[in-house]
């Protein structure tokens, strides 16, 4: 132990080092999913189809998710464990709305959406606002771990109260709330009204996301501050209102999803928040964390897939190993490709 | 009372008598103190034992005189109190020389408290009042007879000044000998208020093992600093060890090992379960091994994504396991039972006269698990103060505390932390293959991600990186979550009226804990004193290996 070669000792910093057998090996993967996919289209083209749009529409609903985890990680390096529990509390939120309106047996939907919306983003995003100002402030100088520990109890938390909530079976509604005709048709596939809404719904927000981080004063404090807190202070940008800025933006994009995800799968738990939480997490990874369109593009890898395995029969592990398969991803992507497919950045990349 | 007050005023030179009686046998007080601890321990404890045998001397002596019916032999050699009390005493009496420095009016209270709790113990444990009240003064007398003594030759000899090792010896030896002797007592106990029932010694074998696991864990987590979420899959790869190398699992095979009292033509593999569970600590370190390699060297929060990834892949694995490609591997959602149980055969059984079991789950009590997973905790106790002492747990603090300083003084960064994963996936296995022998079955649903935070929740709970603080917090929430939780539920529900299943919100309990101390005593409940300075200072964790910056 005496004697450390200066070899092992010193940290070796490389930082696209890749070596060769990887690639390779990476290479291969890509081409076993492609022949896998082919192989599928082949086999049943209609369905394909059907779950390709499918698992775009999960997707664009995991994406809303996925930025929430980006933005407060791009500005406190804190996975917010607590993001999909709040998302799930939204969509409670919006199954009780559904039966308070009175939706599917005199309200019309289209009606009730925006005020919907409205109602349940204030609620998801006052309740990230406070939980960051109660929880996480206090501990801005501790140790790194220390804010992630005490999102898993956050977490933890949220979900007893969705379980004293709703209880512990799964909260469902009626299933044609959302209008479910079809708009068009490729074989089999059925592009339908609910999978427009949940677009209609998801793409405004992801412009309006951009142009808030890109365009707004605001957004331009975010940025400063994800880049250097100390640095922002002395510009005079109030570190802590931005930081509670972002959650609230954070919570707002998780109200969306929750009403959305509610409508269209119609079907909520307590623990649903815990799993799609890590689901978007993985896409804001797979993405590359911090890094808004990775998370947009990683939500829409994660959807399809989910999708795909769930629906696919040639080949396909089946739905038992999603979550195994979206973990592994998880792992994989971390340990080989830690900067995501986009590769990792703070909002100020945008 | 006169011969008392007498002997009292006169103490001086009753101990001067004493010393110079010991010094005309060859052992003058200042070789006697020169003596190794042990040494003198073992003259306290013969002290002890002699006045304990002249008390039950001089009580049965009054009870043939003044006692009705009473007959016999006035000595009666009760075997079983005196080596109750001889290992009671041994463990309770702290050296001898740290006594003649305290004052007596500390001296006898303490000696009065010691001698109750010897007594209680050893009354408990021998299920005998008189040799409980035997013990009691024997111990009393012994632990305050010295320093009485002592006051006669005090100018003589002046005693190096030292305290007496409370913290370090005499409480943990206090708890040890009341965890030695729970079985007997722990039927007899009191109901804690709204908790409900004294734990059970059923409930008290659950709580060892969960104690054992947060060891492990606190090995990971408190000592080098990287957070582990998926502790679970530890132990759920030692449970699965146990159950597949002595089950019927495998019925294409027929191995047998060392399986004492399971039939020769039993197919499956049985492999004796004290085998296993050291088999199932190594398997499981090297699958920490394994895990660990490609992921130690991300960064803490990524790490701590990574474990959970995987915590969260083993039940899946577990679940879908009776399939893989046609093999049945985990038994699936059925999980696998029976597992064979430790024990000793009959041959060793009979020997002992029972004291070793042939066979633990056929004695009816789970006393013989109990004590084994003690022993087996004492063991992870031990070996993780060691390594806590050790160059590798020095290296350990000094990756937490600043990992780019840490490996420019030399400090081996990934091998240090895989040692880390591998110590603390160790005593994972072995947890885990023990509660598979206990509960002789193991399902999937054993091990969810909850129950990695719960272990986890146990660590903060007592205190990062403080062994004694993690073992207290661990058995109180063991407690909690197998008999208190539940019994708490039906207090309120009894009191308030009212219908809450409080196990059912067990997560959000545990929630609330993580947060209350996370925030308000980040320390835990008894901090290690680095840990609270490294919280008050701030450490300085920028990872040395950072991928993305």
């Amino acid at each position: 132990m005496a004697t450390q070669t200066a070899d092992e000792a010193l940290p070796k910093f490389r930082r696209s080092y890749r070596p060769a057998p990887l690639q390779a090996l990476s290479v291969a993967f890509v081409a076993i999913l492609a022949v896998w996919l082919i192989g599928n289209l082949v086999t049943e083209p209609s369905h394909w189809v059907y779950l390709l749009l499918q698992g775009l529409t999960y997707g664009m609903v995991y994406a809303l998710i996925a930025l929430g985890y980006s933005l407060v990680y791009g500005i406190l390096e804190l996975i917010n464990f607590a993001h999909g529990d709040v998302f799930m509390l939204g969509a409670m939120m919006t199954t009780t709305l559904v039966g308070a309106f009175g939706l599917g047996v005199h309200g019309s939907v289209l009606v009730w959406i925006l005020p919907m919306l409205i109602i349940v983003a204030v609620f998801t995003g006052a309740l990230n606002t406070f939980i960051e100002v109660v929880a996480y402030r206090p501990l801005r100088g501790a140790p790194r771990l220390a804010p992630l520990i005490t999102a898993i109890g956050i977490s933890f938390i949220l979900q007893t109260v969705g379980l004293v909530w709703k209880g512990p079976a799964p909260v469902s509604i009626r299933d044609n709330i959302l209008p479910s005709g079809q708009i068009f048709r490729i074989g089999d596939g059925n592009f339908a009204w609910n999978q427009l809404i949940v677009f209609i719904v998801t793409l405004p927000t992801l412009v309006l996301l951009v142009w808030l981080v890109q365009k707004t004063k605001q957004g331009k404090a975010m940025r400063a501050v994800a880049q250097d807190k100390d640095a922002a202070a002395i510009m005079g940008i109030d570190v802590n209102r931005t930081i509670s800025f972002t959650f609230l933006i954070a919570g707002l994009l998780a109200g969306f999803a929750g009403v959305i995800y509610a409508l269209f799968v119609t079907n909520v738990q307590f623990d649903t928040g815990f799993r799609l939480g890590l689901f978007a997490f993985t896409a804001a990874v797979l993405g590359g964390i911090g890094n808004l369109p990775g998370a947009v593009l990683g939500a829409l890898c994660i959807g399809l897939i989910e999708q795909f395995n769930n629906g696919l029969t040639w080949h396909t592990p089946g739905t038992d190993w999603t979550n195994t398969i979206i973990f592994a991803i998880l792992i994989l992507i971390l340990v080989f490709r830690p900067e995501g497919l986009l590769g990792e950045r703070t909002p100020e990349g945008g | 009372m006169r011969f008392l007050s007498e002997l009292w005023a006169n103490r001086r030179n009753v101990g001067a008598l004493w010393w110079r009686g010991l010094g005309e046998l060859g052992l003058p007080r200042d070789r006697f103190h020169s003596l190794p601890g042990w040494q003198q321990r073992a003259a306290k404890v013969a002290l002890g034992g002699a006045v304990a045998f002249l008390v039950s001397v001089v009580v049965n002596t009054l009870e043939r005189f003044f006692g009705q019916g009473a007959s016999g032999s006035i000595v009666t050699f009760d075997r079983s109190a005196y080596i109750a009390f001889a290992v009671v005493a041994l463990l309770l009496i702290p050296e001898w020389k740290a006594l003649p420095v305290l004052p007596l009016k500390l001296v006898i209270p303490g000696a009065l408290l010691v001698g109750g709790v010897a007594g209680l113990v050893t009354g408990l444990a021998t299920d005998n009042t008189r040799n409980g009240v035997i013990a009691s003064v024997g111990t009393v007398l012994a632990l305050a007879a010295p320093p009485w003594l002592a006051g006669g030759a005090h100018e003589h000899v002046p005693l190096p000044a030292r305290r007496m090792p409370v913290g370090r010896k005499v409480v943990p030896l206090a708890a040890l000998a009341l965890a030695i002797t729970f079985p007997y007592y722990a039927p007899h106990m009191f109901t804690i208020p709204v908790f409900g029932a004294f734990p059970s010694v059923e409930t008290a074998v659950y709580m060892l093992v969960f104690i054992m696991m947060a060891v492990g864990l606190n090995v990971v987590v408190g000592y080098a600093g990287l957070l582990d979420l998926g502790y679970v899959a530890f132990y759920a790869m030692g449970a699965y060890t146990a159950a597949w190398f002595a089950s019927l699992q495998f019925p294409q095979t027929k191995i047998h090992f060392g399986a004492i009292g399971i039939d020769p033509n039993l197919e499956g593999i049985h492999i004796t379960p004290w085998l296993l569970f050291a088999l199932a600590g190594v398997l499981t370190a090297i699958i920490g091994v394994i895990i660990g390699l490609p992921t130690l060297r991300l960064r803490g929060d990524y790490l701590a994504i990574v474990t959970l990834g995987f915590g969260e892949i083993m039940p899946q694995v577990a679940r879908n396991g009776n399939d893989l490609g046609g093999f049945n591997l985990t038994g699936g959602p059925q999980g696998i039972t029976p597992i064979d149980a430790p024990g000793f055969g009959n041959h060793l059984a009979k020997w002992t006269d029972g004291f070793l079991p042939s066979n633990y789950l056929t004695t009816g009590s789970a006393n013989a698990f109990y004590w084994t997973a003690l022993l087996i905790l004492l063991f992870t106790i031990f070996c993780s103060i060691r390594l806590r002492d050790s160059r590798l747990g020095r290296a350990w603090v000094a990756i937490r505390e600043d990992e780019v300083a840490a490996s420019a003084m030399g400090v081996p960064l990934m091998r240090t932390k895989t040692w880390a994963y591998a110590c603390g996936a160790f005593f994972g296995g072995i947890a885990g293959a023990y509660f598979a022998a206990y509960k002789s079955s193991t399902f999937p649903q054993d091990f969810f991600f909850n129950i990695s935070v719960f272990i986890l929740c146990m660590v903060i709970l007592g205190g990062m990186g403080n062994i004694w603080g993690v073992i207290l917090g661990a058995a109180f929430l063991a407690y909690l979550n197998q008999e208190g939780l539940a019994n708490t539920g039906a207090w309120l529900n009894q009191h308030f009226s009212t219908n809450i299943d409080v196990p059912e919100y067990s997560g959000g309990i545990y929630g609330v804990i993580i947060v209350v101390i996370m925030l308000l005593r980040p320390q835990g409940l008894i901090p290690s004193a680095r840990r609270k300075r490294e919280l008050e200072l701030g450490t300085h964790d920028e990872p040395a290996y950072d991928v993305a910056h």
